[in-house]
């Protein structure tokens, strides 16, 4: 087993791409694509799976591609291990999902080629041990996921995301080449073992963890780096959209902590109040957005923001503690971070896949175009359900585990020595509770437009109920999200070594513990029993109806809607997305820079009075638009250059020879 | 046999806040009734009011979905084991661990997301308004009443609830500013997640101030029985998770005898009397507010636990 199974997948999945090509117009090629695929990232989960559960050593893989003097190096090690058994869960349900959901793709051919190679680019970034490798997998899953997000290409929005993401893309790349070209030095060894074994000054250290941020984040979609996230994930084909909001996220927090926590050596613990307060600023700016968006994919890209802001808080407190020799508490947020990216994965996925059986059922994504699914796709909405439950961070299910452990860790910065840092974790403890409280509003929102109420349009009241093999992807991340929430200690278990590896240390074995109970640091401080509650809650809500139902009374008549009296049949009464959103979003005007305006007729004029509100996202005007207009502004003026005569470009060609001779002499 | 025992108790203190429940609610109407020279219901009339629910039919809107139906049972089952894990007159008992402070709190979100969603699922306005009131105000109040957990963890060095309890009682503490603006921003938490004035008035049909009651128009029947009972047990929890924290004096301690449970539980039903007199007398002496002031008063309870949280590392450093 070991790396050369889960390089196996990678190739398969590649070949998988290339068979695509030949073969996408074929009416079976997308069901047996999309099969292959999902075998493939069967046999990779359970690669990571088992890697993880036999605690394997670092197996590692020379192939003989790439460049001549190196080829491409392979490893697989605890940490990888995690994120091939996410990729692969994540594979394989957005795999089975599409074997039905991808039918009803018009253009086969501009999404089956690209997908399995995709799936096979994020396992190499996460089998990559050399940056020549890490990096140009890194740009062809970018690329491959910028042909995804373009499938729809004749959709205007669907062009303007994709040159977004592609702008953004490249711009992270380049950080990252600059951040790899750092720590391999001068001497330039580009195997992750060579980079290890430098010793690095700790300013050039925080330089290259500064880079990961600005390269890794911009792909993870921290803020102000989200722009092209919320335009780009929704554009996709629905399972391409889980993949990225669930998957591809996840693989730039992998390559985060393969840098910062492995790579790179020991980082000064002033850098660890930056990536906390990055982090925090993302969970509830991207929350805050969620609730104020109209359309249900767009609302779902938004709560990923919020999600990486969660995990790159964890990721924060684990630099921290580890910066000050506290291996154990670094160890809880480390595991929290693994967690919550697990977790996230499971029902992002989930969320992504519920919205596209929502979008072939009724062509609509925009809440208040929806209503009523619970009566017409009941098996969808079930599902869906369990999603924003899970992903409102709520007991029993598996999103509160990890934030539960996320203010465990919080509870423990006392003891960092630090005044700074004492300060700032407690109020990022309650901004990260803010966040979640959000988050439940959020989905209350969305689940509650969408699926509750009455269907406010004719699309939803022709709806049916979706195939067989999108609900059984569906039913199982749903299924995975019950059994993370209620038997967490396993889970926390399998992340250990990987923990193990990074902080070097790991929070003690949870499985043996009396009825599964999370019990992190030790039983006097905290504990927690998902299993205990789901129990609880179960036997006394069934038991209760049971007597309820026997003793006092069963009897039930159908009525129209109370209302207070004056229920009207027009279902555009309803509570809608816009209105729903409106509390919250007058509580938090200015940090949404709201506005809302109300055009009255002049007096006598018989014409309707208009309303209008909406929130404004400063990252894109007060930091994105001037920087374009910036360079838009220096391109027009050098423009000017095209046009020279010869005389004057031999005149430019020897002035910067002599430039950079000059600067050649000042240097040595 | 000892586990016998440790069950029962177990099971006695989840019979015993079901059955103070709908009490202390009576108490608070009667005596405010008092307090405005009405004469007022008997202290009873609420164990009245929920058999009459429970024995009437159900009267349920016509595109009312399962999820209508399920929430009121899932609403009131979720109440009653957060209410069932504070200590009330015994600490240590036999399920205690399974859920600390942060898990009891988010069980209450869970309860309130429930109830929001039950909300939406007819499609009404006013369903439609409270739920995205209530959501406003839980978004507000959640975190302030973490960081208040967060200031009672960092005091007693753990957010299990017993461990806490023990350690508040053992006069370790004294007095601490810490604590007072804890005990202000989890009074006020507690009076707003209750839907007390001045955040929500609970007697009101008055449409535009409903938050609560606004959720809950379309129950009747056994289903409003259900919440209305979900409701007082919630009022209970806040009661007796205030005197547990701040008032922990009496609470039988671990493998205590009969005769000092029977103590613990005098001493709670004293508590109880004075948590319902003191609210009856607030909700007396002020008015509602409006809808968009609350959230500077929730505020207010969110900075005063972060502060308080913070106040606490200044007194450590010095």
């Amino acid at each position: 087993m070991g790396v050369a199974a889960a390089a196996t997948t990678a190739a398969v999945l590649l070949a998988l791409s290339l068979g695509a090509v030949a073969t996408a117009r074929r009416r079976w090629a997308p069901a047996v694509i999309y099969m292959l695929s999902g075998a493939a990232c069967v046999v990779q989960a359970l690669a990571g799976i088992a890697a993880l559960a036999t605690r394997a050593g670092t197996t590692s893989l020379t192939v003989p591609i790439g460049l001549p003097w190196m080829g491409a190096h392979l490893a697989q090690d605890a940490l990888s291990s995690v994120f091939l058994a996410l990729l692969g869960t994540g594979g394989a349900a957005a795999s089975f999902y599409a074997a039905g959901y991808g039918r009803h793709e018009h253009e086969p051919q501009r999404v089956l080629p690209f997908f399995p190679g995709f799936l096979g680019a994020m396992t190499l970034v996460i089998l990559a041990a050399d940056a020549f490798t890490f990096l140009l997998s890194w740009e062809i899953m970018s690329l491959l996921s910028w042909a995804l997000v373009l499938a729809h290409h004749r959709d205007e929005g669907s062009r303007s995301a994709g040159y977004l993401y592609l702008v953004m893309a490249a711009f992270g790349t380049m950080v990252l080449l600059l951040a790899f070209g750092l720590m391999a030095g001068a001497q330039g060894g580009y195997e992750f073992a060579a980079i290890r074994a430098v010793e690095r000054t700790p300013g050039i250290a925080a330089l290259v963890l500064g880079l990961m941020v600005i390269g890794a984040g911009s792909k993870a979609g921290l803020v102000p780096l989200h722009v092209w996230l919320p335009v780009a994930h929704p554009a996709a084909p629905s399972h391409v959209s889980a993949l990225m909001s669930g998957v591809m996220t996840k693989v730039a927090v992998y390559g985060f902590i393969r840098v910062c926590f492995d790579l790179v050596g020991p980082v000064d613990w002033w850098m660890s109040p930056i990536i906390i307060v990055i982090g925090v600023g993302t969970a509830v700016m991207g929350i805050l957005f969620a609730i104020m968006d109209g359309d249900g994919k767009r609302i779902l890209a938004f709560s990923t923001i919020e999600n990486i802001g969660v995990i790159f808080t964890a990721l924060g407190l684990a630099l921290a503690f580890r910066a000050n020799g506290m291996q154990a508490m670094a160890a809880l947020a480390m595991t929290a971070a693994l967690l919550h990216a697990v977790n996230h994965m499971m029902f992002k996925s989930l969320l992504f896949m519920v919205m596209g059986a929502v979008l072939n059922a009724t062509g609509r994504k925009d809440l208040d175009g929806l209503g009523g699914l619970i009566h017409r796709m009941p098996a969808t909405s079930f599902l869906a359900l369990v999603g924003v439950t899970a992903i409102s961070a709520l007991p029993p299910l598996n999103g509160f585990v990890s934030e539960w452990l996320l203010f465990q860790t919080v509870l423990q910065s006392p003891r960092l020595p630090q005044p700074a840092l004492q300060f700032m974790v407690p109020a990022a403890g309650g901004l990260l509770a803010l966040a979640a409280a959000l988050a439940a509003a959020c989905f209350v929102r969305f689940y509650g437009v969408a699926f509750l109420g009455r269907a406010r349009s004719g699309d939803v009241a022709a709806a049916t109920e979706t195939d067989r093999w999108s609900l059984g992807a569906m039913a199982g991340m749903a299924l995975l999200c019950v059994l993370a929430g209620i038997l967490p200690g396993y889970l926390v278990d399998l992340l250990a070594p990987a923990a193990d590896l990074v902080v070097g240390a790991r929070i003690a074995p949870q499985g043996g513990n009396a009825w599964l109970t999370l019990v992190p640091v030790a039983d006097v401080r905290s504990s927690y029993s998902g299993f205990l509650v789901m129990v609880f809650v179960a036997v006394t809500g069934s038991a209760v109806a049971w007597l309820v139902h026997r003793l006092a009374s069963q009897r039930l008549r159908r009525g129209p809607a109370w209302d207070c009296g004056f229920p009207n049949a027009d279902p555009i009464t309803q509570y809608g997305g816009g209105s729903v959103a409106q509390p919250i979003r007058r509580v938090m005007a200015s940090v949404l820079a709201a506005h809302e305006t109300v055009l009255m007729p002049r007096p006598g004029d018989m014409g309707p009075a208009r309303h209008s509100a909406g929130v404004e996202d400063l990252a894109w005007s007060r930091l994105y638009l001037p920087v374009a207009a910036a360079v838009i502004g220096a391109t027009t003026r050098l423009n000017g250059l095209q046009f020279l005569t010869i005389r004057r470009y031999l005149g430019l060609v020897f002035a910067s020879l002599i430039l950079l001779l000059v600067g050649l002499a000042l240097w040595n | 046999m000892e586990l016998i025992w440790n069950l029962m108790l177990q099971g006695v203190q989840m019979m015993v806040v079901l059955a103070l429940a709908p009490g202390l609610t009576g108490l608070v109407r009667k005596v405010k009734a008092r307090l405005t020279r009405r004469r007022g219901a008997p202290i009873v009339q609420p164990y009245r009011d929920l058999v009459r629910l429970l024995r009437k039919e159900v009267v349920l809107a016509e595109n009312a979905s399962w999820l209508f139906r399920v929430s009121p049972y899932m609403i009131f089952a979720a109440t009653w084991v957060a209410a069932a894990l504070v200590p009330t007159f015994a600490i240590g008992l036999q399920f205690s661990w399974t859920a600390d402070l942060i898990a009891i709190v988010a069980l209450l979100g869970s309860v309130r997301f429930f109830l929001a969603l039950a909300g939406m699922d007819i499609g009404t306005s006013f369903g439609g308004i409270g739920s995205s009131r209530e959501m406003m105000i839980g978004a507000i109040a959640e975190p302030a009443m973490l960081l208040t957990m967060f200031s009672v963890a960092l005091v007693a060095g753990t957010t299990q609830l017993s461990y806490v309890v023990e350690f508040m009682a053992s006069g370790e503490v004294g007095i601490r500013v810490s604590l007072g603006m804890a005990l202000i921003a989890l009074i006020i938490v507690a009076i707003a997640e209750n839907a007390r004035i001045p955040v929500d008035n609970p007697s009101t049909h008055l449409e535009l101030t409903m938050v609560h009651e606004a959720m809950v128009l379309e129950y009747s029947g056994r289903h409003l029985a259900m919440i209305e009972l979900a409701a007082m047990l919630k009022l209970l929890l806040y009661v007796a998770l205030i005197g547990c924290i701040f008032a922990p004096w009496g609470i039988a301690p671990n493998d205590s005898g009969p005769s000092e449970l029977l103590a613990g539980f005098a001493f709670f039903l004293g508590k109880l009397a004075a948590g319902g007199i003191l609210l009856a007398v607030f909700e007396t002496s002020i008015a509602k507010m409006r809808v968009f002031r609350v959230p500077d008063l929730l505020g207010a309870a969110l900075m005063l636990g972060l502060l308080g949280t913070l106040l606490l590392f200044v007194s450590r450093s010095l």
